[in-house]
């Protein structure tokens, strides 16, 4: 059983892992990448 | 030409030669001399009668004849030249916003990808699911639970450690989320229209869709990482275990004791188990390819590549096809990505219902094989007799306490 818990703990923990990793890494979004150096999305 | 590769890709992974017959007959080669190149009204008159057109126009793109001697502000060209340039992506196009595939204004792929994801996509897909559920249930009616007979003798085996557990959950948690977000993006907006006849349902029900949307998105983006990881786990950690060997074919001949109570000798996994574990390898490993593909907008277009190789081998003569497009619109790459991401992921969803099925309701003491990790040893015998006999009679590990001379 506890495998089990530290599986879905371990899937929530990447998850929230990735989005902020992938964030740091680069613009990978197509409105990050397609948007000029003159256009500002926020 | 797009929904007839649709209707390939759909065709290959459900072997269905019915799809190769309903593709749009091919339109007669037009003659367009009169126009240059242009459509001419009998195009006009089939497309209005919903009859299939030539695509393109008979002459090249920027090569148009000229129709007229007489030369107009752009010279020989005429706004029709550039608009078909720009239709067929041929057109010197340059563009200050950066990133991939900009330069690309039009693409007409987008609505033959619309149809098919709305309609086969979602029609036959969801039949897939809901027939395979229902195929279940009625095979439970008839063949009940498949138990463990015998007296029991309260002796049990490790037949998974911690580790493989935790790839197992982190493989199946994620799956499953992702399986229900893909549904949920899927057939969203369709169910929302069932609400189409009465309006404050409807704005509430597009209301509520727009926030699980939301964060399905967000869910199915990021837990795609944690399948990707547990795949490759799964994969080092069983591989050795599933590759096909001789009690295989015992195992077929018995038709896997599904019918009656015969119980063919299986070593660590039987044949079923390695067709559940490649199809998820291959299947699993698939949609993981596609899906990086959806990650990562335009950066890994692979489908050119793959219809290239495809066409080499002569894969779509076979199905009676004509070879598969390799100048693809980057556009058209990310479409092709999405509806094989899709069909595959449906395909993958019926055999892991079958998988939970067979390791929850459908046998007694399979899922304690990955709860506690420990299973009957008259359980071991009779499902896996090989591995059961190999297991039981190898020397177990002394206790750490045992011998051990107590610290003073």
């Amino acid at each position: 059983m506890k495998p089990m818990l530290a599986a879905f703990a371990a899937t929530a923990l990447i998850a929230v892992g990735a989005y902020f990793a992938l964030n740091e890494i680069a613009p990978f979004s197509s409105a990050d990448r397609q948007t000029g150096d003159a256009v500002r999305l926020d | 030409m797009n929904v007839r590769l649709f209707a390939f890709l759909f065709a290959i992974l459900l072997g269905s030669a019915a799809s190769a017959q309903d593709a749009p007959e091919e339109a007669a080669p037009a003659d367009r001399s009169a126009t240059g190149g242009a459509q001419t009204l009998e195009d006009i008159l089939r497309r209005q009668e919903g009859l299939p057109v030539e695509d393109r126009s008979g002459a090249p793109a920027g090569e148009a004849p000229v129709s007229s001697d007489q030369l107009g502000t752009l010279g020989g060209a005429s706004d029709s030249d550039l608009w078909r340039e720009l239709r067929y992506d041929t057109a010197d196009v340059t563009s200050q916003i950066r990133g991939p595939a900009t330069t690309t204004l039009i693409q007409d792929s987008g609505m033959a990808w619309t149809q098919f994801r709305e309609g086969p996509l979602a029609t036959y897909g969801g039949y897939l699911l809901l027939g395979t559920i229902v195929a279940l249930f009625l095979f439970y009616m008839i063949r009940g639970k498949i138990r463990v007979y015998g007296k029991k003798s309260g002796q049990r085996v490790t037949r998974f450690k911690a580790f493989e557990r935790f790839s197992h959950w982190l493989l199946a948690g994620s799956f499953i989320l992702l399986g229900i977000t893909g549904l949920i993006t899927l057939f969203g907006r369709m169910t929302i229209g069932l609400f189409a006849n009465n309006p404050a349902a409807y704005d509430t029900a597009r209301e509520i869709y727009a926030f699980i949307a939301l964060y399905s998105k967000w869910v199915h983006n990021n837990v795609s990482w944690a399948f990707m990881l547990a795949l490759i786990f799964v994969f080092v950690l069983w591989v050795w275990h599933n590759l096909p060997d001789r009690t295989d074919f015992k195992w077929i001949a018995q038709g896997g004791g599904i019918i009656g109570n015969a119980h063919p000798p299986a070593k660590k996994f039987n044949f079923g188990q390695k067709m559940i574990f490649w199809s998820v390898i291959v299947l699993g490993g698939s949609i993981s390819a596609s899906g990086l593909s959806l990650l990562f907008p335009f950066e890994l277009p692979m489908f050119a590549a793959t219809f290239d190789k495809i066409n080499a081998v002569g894969v779509p003569g076979w199905f009676g096809f004509a070879p598969l497009p390799t100048d693809l619109a980057p556009h058209q790459e990310m479409q092709l990505a999405q509806a094989w991401h899709a069909i595959v992921s449906f395909v993958l969803m019926a055999i892991i219902i079958a998988h939970i099925y067979i390791g929850s309701v459908g046998m007694e003491g399979a899922y304690d094989a990955m709860g506690s990790g420990e299973v009957s040893v008259e359980w071991a015998e009779q499902h896996h007799s090989i591995w059961a006999e190999k297991e039981l009679t190898m020397p177990r590990k002394a206790p750490a306490s045992a011998g051990a001379t107590p610290a003073e």
